[in-house]
């Protein structure tokens, strides 16, 4: 409906750097919490882009489901590169998710009281899975004798 | 644009709903002659003057200026009297805004949408003494908060929004156009307090860049456009974003 839509001045928002702001008092002074979150949203997200599809194809594609056994992650964190690498997926995939739902109980949920249970749920499981993924991360020793020495070689690109 | 004039027949269907005698809302038909060239605006007062005299709707300026008439036809915020017959067809569905409390028939409550609209203080906020002459601008100035000084504050936009249809706290749209207006001129000091004001839970950040709003604009603003300086200006604290 062409007609609703003719008044406005075609394009005036883009012309650049014509605002004199007098003084400081017109420049916001920072960001704050909700302003973060929204950046970390945007910024994760395009990190996460490649850092999932890569883990995918590793664990789900190149390497069939059947042989990513004990012994393969074994060999894969012989490297402290998958280990650096996981635990950035882990730091990043984690409070990007979890920061989505709190966003969502932001929009739909009303209630002062529920919203504050849903989201201290959210924060205490994103500690909890956090601190237990990066834990197992970081110290992950494999069991002497399990998986054999040359199964290393074979895996570890 | 269409020229065709000549009467013709309009099925218009309207929902219908009167606090004191409806338990719910209610779809009417109705079947009005009506050319070419009227506007739905006319097509209302049709049937209100000659066949239901209960239908209840805003109108004030019949122009598109005072904001008045803004509802929901065939699934688009709309002012009614700037909508031609002509371009909505030989059945259209007229409804009240959603995201606003349902006053009676085609009237919503606009309370709400005001208060949040005073939040984001659309006013001149300047603490330096006033001048004996005008506070001086140049063109360019003037021109880059130009196309949010457009806004006639029907809520046609912040009707829109299934942003505001989930969270009614939200500011919405309308608000962070207005904000926009002050936070861009020259002339104002208020940006910071505007712009903390907005970074907060219910500011930009709830703005999912669906552009209902822009869409709806009945004054044509791009107001997606205009949330997004708003972002952006608060992200890099500064209004040097261009
Ligand atoms: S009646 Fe004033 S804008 Fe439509």
């Amino acid at each position: 409906m062409a007609t609703t839509q003719q008044e406005a001045s075609p394009q005036v928002r883009r012309k650049p750097r014509l605002v004199a702001a007098y003084g400081s008092s017109s420049k916001p002074t920072s960001g704050g919490w909700e302003t973060f979150s929204w950046y970390f949203l945007r910024v994760s997200g395009v990190a996460l882009i490649f850092l999932v599809i890569i883990h995918l194809l590793l664990m789900h594609v190149i390497n069939d489901v059947s042989a990513t056994t004990y012994c393969f992650v074994v060999a894969r964190y012989q490297n402290p590169f998958w280990r650096a690498y996981d635990l950035l997926l882990l730091t990043l995939a984690l409070p990007h998710g979890l920061n989505g739902l709190r966003i969502i109980t932001d929009d739909y949920l009303h209630s002062r009281g529920w919203r504050l249970v849903v989201q201290s749920g959210l924060f205490l499981s994103l500690l909890f899975f956090w601190l237990m993924g990066s834990m197992t991360i970081i110290t992950f020793q494999p069991t002497p004798g399990v998986c054999p020495t040359t199964h290393t070689a074979m895996v570890s690109r | 644009m269409a020229t065709a004039t000549g009467t013709r027949t309009i099925h218009i269907k309207v929902k219908r709903y009167q606090p004191d005698k409806d338990a719910k809302p209610y779809w009417q038909d109705f079947a009005v002659q009506a050319e070419g060239n009227d506007r739905l605006v006319d097509v209302l007062n049709k049937i209100k003057w000659e066949q239901d005299g209960t239908l209840t709707f805003r109108r004030s300026c019949v122009h598109g200026v005072c904001g008045s008439d803004a509802m929901r036809v065939n699934g688009r915020n709309r002012l009614a009297c700037k909508l031609l017959v002509n371009d909505i067809g030989a059945r259209v569905t007229v409804e009240p805004m959603l995201g606003f409390p349902v006053i009676r028939d085609l009237v919503v409550d606009m309370e709400p949408f005001f208060a949040k609209y005073e939040k984001v203080k659309p006013y001149l906020m300047n603490d330096e003494p006033a001048p004996r002459t005008e506070r001086l601008q140049s063109p360019e100035q003037r021109e880059r908060y130009d196309e949010t000084t457009k806004c006639i504050l029907c809520g046609a936009c912040t009707g829109s929004c299934p942003s505001v249809w989930a969270n009614p706290d939200w500011v919405g749209p309308a608000s962070i156009v207005n904000a926009h207006r002050f936070i861009f001129d020259s002339r104002d000091h208020g940006g910071a307090e505007r712009m903390q004001i907005l970074g907060d839970r219910n500011g930009v950040w709830r703005c999912r860049t669906i552009f209902n709003c822009s869409e709806a604009c009945p004054r044509g603003i791009h107001v997606t456009d205009a949330i997004e300086e708003v972002k952006r200006a608060i992200m890099f604290g500064t209004t040097d974003i261009a």
